[in-house]
């Protein structure tokens, strides 16, 4: 890893920045608050790097065109907010079923609808997974700083091309437009999708069955071979298909080739998680807060440690079930009304006392708020 | 090339309805393919949704089946990520000019270079008839029972106002203007439109007392006038006419090459793109 020195800058752009540096060379987006500086930074640098941006009519044309480009082979990205990413949920499923690499920005704002346009929230976990129609698996990650936006992007690239999927980059307005130092260094890996080497006419786009984790390699559109996509109910070569048996094949694979690679795909932190008899469970922004109360925490004799999800999906159940059987408590800060702390519902046991804290007044959750459950926690 | 090398004829029968515009739309557009010596490779045909959007089913070329309304903006991506490739998008009158409206108008105006073969049946034949952005003021529909109260968009006069530089109309009865006309939009450097009008005897003829594919096409026949004709009429005559020929041909130069010299300019440091 060659080291470029510490750069002060905000999220937006590192997350940019991150893009760049995994190869992406084409954006389409459509403007809007709190992500709006990554479509700005892309219609300067992505020229400069001989790449492409194009700002589209709606978030519809938008992921439609980054899809588009992927599918001609070039490694493409969008970036956007919880209203337009609710108009990116139709072609998402494109990408799913596509089976397209491409990375989708969503630095959260308050909502439903409209909501507080210019006001953070951690709202969009379950529309990252399950916003749009019929049952697949998605990868999201989150970062909870600028250096993690500028990793997290590569690595969202990285798993994006890896396992032929959108991969969703669930920021959010703080850490979006937060600034602080961060390393753009050269990415420790950068993985390139895997091409066919099959005689032409064999070629089958989406013949996944016997390839290493079960992904199917995708020839560029004007590559030497043939290549269908298809969004529709399709077989291995891409041609429409109603075939029952067919459709219930594939489905499960749209779920299956991320539950067989979690170990690859899945990256939490630990912090002082080895004593704890709490924990706190976060991800995002929160994080930051999380990180000040164990601090505060540990000064007042409390054995806290914190777990940080950077993968959000598929969810950390393995890990999180591990730490709930540790300790006596797990606190679950987050800035909606409890959508991470159900996922941990699932796996925690009863001799764990589950608590969230949520806001949605567009408030940061402060370290003290975290404390005070804590405390009370430990009386 | 021999059309017949564009067709998955391992696929015929055609899965459209007897009478249907299409398989002859799709004819036309393999021919045109085979006059150019399109490379199946470098060619990629999107489609929409919607009867015309199963064209994609039938072809040998690289195809792209995406959702409905949306093939232009994927076909957007598609070219501009690789200018080398041939871009042809189909798309019927519900799919390109009513859920698909918003990114017709733009990439007509964006002018990004590809070719849009727009198969107009007055109807969305798929889901059994109901009415589209296209379809006549009065005509009978699945969901205009009473009368259709709405009057539909002229595509060809959409597009020009938004800016495409080549536009033409012709029918689906006429092959050789079809494929004389595909051909030009595939040669022409830009956003080039082609309105097909197609008949749907299953749906739009039969409620409209056009109960086979003849008496929908002497229906248009009716109606059509030649581009010459339209100059020597005022527009009280033009009501209701559909002007077949060339509409428009200009010359504007296409998002793709102007994006080049974008980043030439990028990369020289300068901030003007002349």
């Amino acid at each position: 890893m060659t080291l470029k020195k510490n750069i002060f800058a905000m999220g937006n752009e590192a997350i940019t920045e991150g893009a760049l540096a995994a190869g992406a060379r084409f954006y389409a987006g459509y403007p809007i608050t709190p992500s709006s500086e990554i479509a700005e930074r892309s219609s300067i640098r992505l020229p400069q790097l001989g790449g492409m941006f194009v700002q589209m009519e709606d978030e519809i044309g938008s992921i439609a065109a980054v899809i588009g480009a992927s599918a001609a082979g070039v490694k493409s990205y969008t970036a956007t907010s919880g209203p337009g990413f609710s108009l990116m949920q139709e072609n998402l499923g494109v990408a799913v079923m596509g089976e397209i690499p491409c990375v989708i920005v969503n630095v959260q704002r308050s909502g439903p609808s409209t909501g507080l346009a210019t006001k953070p929230a951690q709202g969009d976990v379950m529309q990252a997974k399950w916003g749009t129609h019929g049952d697949h698996g998605i990868i999201a990650l989150s970062p909870s700083s600028v250096q993690e936006c500028y990793d997290l992007t590569i690595r969202a690239f990285n798993l994006a091309e890896l396992y032929r999927t959108p991969v969703i980059l669930l920021a959010d307005e703080i850490i979006g437009h937060m600034r602080e130092g961060y390393c753009p260094h050269l990415p420790k890996e950068i993985i390139e999708r895997k091409k066919p080497l099959c005689a032409n006419r064999d070629y089958k786009p989406y013949d996944f069955c016997g390839e290493e984790n079960e992904i199917a390699p995708l020839a560029a559109f004007g590559s030497e071979y043939i290549t269908r996509i298809n969004g529709s109910g399709h077989d291995e070569s891409g041609n429409a298909c109603g075939r029952l048996d067919n459709a219930d094949k594939f489905i499960r694979h749209y779920h299956e080739k991320f539950q067989k690679n979690r170990d690859d795909i899945i990256e939490t932190k630990s912090f002082d998680l080895q004593d704890a008899e709490y924990a706190i469970i976060t991800f995002g922004c929160s994080v930051r807060s999380g990180k000040a109360a164990l601090k505060l925490a540990r000064q007042k004799g409390i054995k806290v440690g914190l777990l940080q999800l950077v993968t959000i999906w598929p969810f950390p159940y393995e890990q999180v079930a591990k730490i709930c059987e540790q300790v006596q408590g797990v606190v679950v800060p987050e800035m909606n009304l409890g959508q991470i702390q159900g996922e941990i519902r699932k796996v925690c046991p009863t001799h764990c006392s589950l608590w969230g804290i949520n806001r949605v007044d567009s408030q940061m959750i402060t370290p003290y708020e975290i404390l005070a459950k804590l405390e009370e926690a430990a009386i | 090339m021999n059309y017949m090398d564009y067709l998955k004829t391992q696929d015929f029968p055609l899965f459209w309805c007897g009478g249907c515009g299409n398989g002859a739309v799709l004819g036309a557009i393999v021919r045109s393919f085979a006059a150019l010596c399109y490379s199946k490779e470098e060619t990629v045909v999107v489609t929409g949704i919607g009867c015309w959007g199963k064209a994609d089913d039938y072809v040998t070329t690289n195809s792209f089946h995406g959702t409905h309304g949306r093939a232009l903006a994927f076909a957007t991506g598609i070219k501009l990520a690789n200018p080398k490739l041939q871009v042809v998008v189909l798309m019927g009158d519900g799919d390109g000019v009513t859920i698909g409206g918003n990114h017709f108008i733009h990439a007509a105006r964006r002018n990004v270079d590809v070719t849009a073969i727009l198969v107009n049946n007055y109807n969305y034949g798929m889901t059994g008839g109901q009415y589209s952005g296209s379809t006549p003021l009065n005509s009978i529909t699945s969901t205009s029972r009473y009368g259709h109260i709405e009057e539909g968009f002229d595509i060809c006069q959409l597009a020009i106002a938004a800016g495409a530089p080549f536009v033409a109309r012709t029918s689906s009865d006429d092959p050789l203007a079809m494929q004389r006309f595909i051909t030009a939009g595939l040669n022409k450097k830009g956003f080039s439109l082609i309105e097909v009008i197609a008949p749907c005897p299953t749906h739009f003829g039969k409620n409209n007392g056009m109960r086979n594919a003849a008496d929908l096409m002497k229906w248009v026949k009716e109606r059509s006038i030649s581009v010459a004709r339209a100059h020597t009429m005022n527009e009280e005559e033009l009501a209701l006419k559909l002007i077949m020929g060339i509409l428009t041909d200009t010359e504007r130069e296409d998002y793709g090459s102007k994006y080049s010299r974008v980043i030439a300019a990028a990369q020289e440091g300068r901030r003007d793109i002349k």
